[in-house]
């Protein structure tokens, strides 16, 4: 695939074009792993650091909040997920029959979130779960006689209300790739589809699912490692609230660190969410791996 | 024949009644996406009064720009906010896009030692979790460098991305290889191929990456928020952040910042929406 033979003209030209992004890898990615594990078995302290041992990983397994944390980050990775992926397959689904500027259109509008302020929006968002019986979605939810809830700041709903916010500002990145494997797919396989008679839900159920699964499982390997690293609308809309129902892995660890100033501590827990993330990662790709080709 | 059915002659109402009621779902399910945006940008031009955002109407009564002038005297480092977040976005726009651009092409295109090594680590590199840089990263420029409140602690770990260094490799190794060589018959060196033949060839995914690295950099809260203390470093997503107190927020004035600070991106948007909706695409099919 490369080009030519190994010549030292060229070689001295590779080594030039890698050699900044290569010192900033080295800086800001390599040297900080390494210190991370280095951190993770100390007692840190500005003058000088000790050694701890395995004081940090063993803390960190008899606090009853980081079990809490991880339950709180698997209920919210996989229910945001999952309802992501399904309803943005539906909208990709939707949007297909119309031209290409309208597809384009919906494509933007669904997008948008992602481009406007993440900040601005987790404090409108706030506004429209306000408690009061006035506030926006309890009104909208009491034409239809639901009661008033306290969205963010109950128990009952407050991992509910940051899930639904997730699953709304988040669709437009799947529905653009869902839509780029739909289109992709050869229409011999519906027109086979016709001529034995099959319905649109035939066509969706046997045919197009079944086809863009690779794209599902790409969707679900990165929603959910997006999700383990869910931070900003916690800590801006509930700060781990109430009773730490909300309270994820990437807050504890930011907690830990900028908050008590524990950074041995918050580095076995982030390593600890690394590990995690890389088993789950793995066992995707090989349950996956069987029957999908890339 | 496609996933839908079509419909002729007689039957030709059945495919516009289907239309029509898909049209209405999806301006349904618009509405719902949309509205915060919308709420973001009619709570500007409301009253600048200090409130957790209750009182406000969906629909502007007496729009006004007080919001718009008391985000502006908030703080008197209120444009420095806006600034800061240009310099940072635009810096590492243009750092992101030479730097990557260049190294995407090497991995591709050059043959030297170790660089299937280098790649494979830096593949392995976008996969740490930002939680595990994020305290080391910390310790050493803020601790350590004492770089806190500075313009290189904001830009310096962004400003080349193992991402755009991948999405750079994975364009580069489609550019067929008999037009590098015969550049190199005629006498050229690898800097003079990669500027005269091979950038002019690749304008639209170093478009792609340009803009995709503006907007994350321009909306990015979490790590300017870290770095800078001092209100003149603080970029724009950060310094809306403190319209919000512990019980009481200026939710008009923060949402006034909102709205200025999402213009540029939004027309970015817009007026590039073809190359963004590409840039998602792209780093997804291909991997």
């Amino acid at each position: 695939m490369k080009g030519g033979k190994l010549t030292s003209r060229d070689s001295f030209w590779g080594y030039v074009f890698i050699a900044v992004p290569m010192l900033i890898f080295l800086a800001f990615t390599v040297y900080p792993v390494f210190s991370a594990v280095i951190t993770s078995f100390q007692d840190y302290k500005p003058l000088g650091s000790e050694f701890a041992g395995l004081e940090n990983y063993i803390n960190t397994f008899k606090n009853d909040l980081f079990y809490k944390a991880f339950k709180n980050t698997i209920v919210f990775s996989v229910t945001s997920v999952p309802i992501s992926i399904l309803v943005s397959f539906m909208i990709a689904i939707m949007i297909l029959p119309f031209r290409k500027k309208i597809q384009s259109m919906y494509k933007g509008i669904f997008y948008l979130p992602t481009v406007a302020s993440g900040v601005a929006l987790a404090f409108v968002w706030k506004w429209i779960f306000d408690s009061m019986p006035d506030g926006l979605l309890n009104s909208v939810l009491g034409v239809f006689g639901v009661e008033a809830q306290n969205w963010l700041g109950s128990k009952k709903t407050a991992m509910l209300s940051l899930v639904i916010m997730s699953v709304a500002s988040g669709l437009g990145q799947s529905i653009i790739i869902y839509m780029a494997a739909i289109l992709n797919v050869d229409p011999s396989y519906y027109e086979a589809a016709d001529v034995d008679g099959a319905r649109l839900w035939d066509k969706l159920r046997y045919i197009l699912w079944p086809l863009v699964k690779p794209t599902t499982v790409f969707l679900a390997i990165t929603g959910v490692i997006n999700g383990f690293q869910a931070f900003q609308n916690a800590y801006l809309m509930t700060g781990g609230g109430p009773d730490n129902e909300t309270t994820m892995v990437g807050l504890l660890i930011f907690n830990r660190a900028f908050k008590y100033f524990e950074y041995g501590e918050a580095c076995a827990q982030a390593i600890l969410l690394a590990i995690v993330i890389a088993v789950f990662t793995i066992i995707q790709f090989k349950v996956n791996s069987n029957d999908v080709e890339y | 024949m496609g996933l839908y059915k079509k419909y002729y002659g007689k039957y030709l109402y059945k495919g516009i009644i289907r239309n029509i009621l898909l049209t209405l779902a999806l301006l349904l399910l618009s509405v719902v996406v949309l509205f915060p945006i919308y709420y973001m940008i009619v709570s500007a031009f409301g009253p600048a009064v200090e409130s957790g955002g209750g009182s406000y109407s969906l629909i502007p009564r007496n729009p006004t720009l007080d919001s718009f002038k008391f985000f502006f005297q908030f703080s008197e480092y209120s444009v420095r906010w806006l600034l800061n977040s240009l310099i940072v976005a635009g810096v590492c726009t243009v750092t992101n896009v030479i730097f990557a651009g260049l190294a995407g092409y090497a991995f591709a295109k050059i043959r030297f030692r170790g660089s299937s090594f280098l790649f494979y680590l830096m593949l392995i590199g976008m996969m740490i979790p930002s939680q595990i840089t994020q305290v080391p990263l910390y310790m050493m420029l803020v601790n350590k460098l004492h770089t806190g409140d500075t313009y290189f602690a904001l830009i310096a770990p962004s400003a080349v991305t193992c991402y755009n260094i991948f999405l750079a490799k994975q364009f580069f190794t489609s550019i067929p290889t008999p037009i590098i060589e015969s550049a190199k018959i005629e006498g050229c060196n690898q800097a003079q191929i990669f500027i005269k033949i091979v950038s002019p060839m690749s304008k639209s995914i170093l478009a792609v990456m340009a803009i995709m690295t503006f907007m994350t950099n321009w909306n990015t809260f979490f790590w300017p928020f870290l770095i800078s203390n001092r209100e003149e470093m603080q970029t724009i997503q950060v310094g809306l952040k403190n319209f919000s107190y512990a019980n009481t927020t200026y939710f008009a004035p923060m949402m006034a910042g909102a709205t200025v600070a999402s213009i540029p991106v939004i027309i970015l948007f817009f007026s590039m929406q073809k190359y963004f909706l590409e840039g998602v695409a792209v780093g997804a099919v291909k991997g």
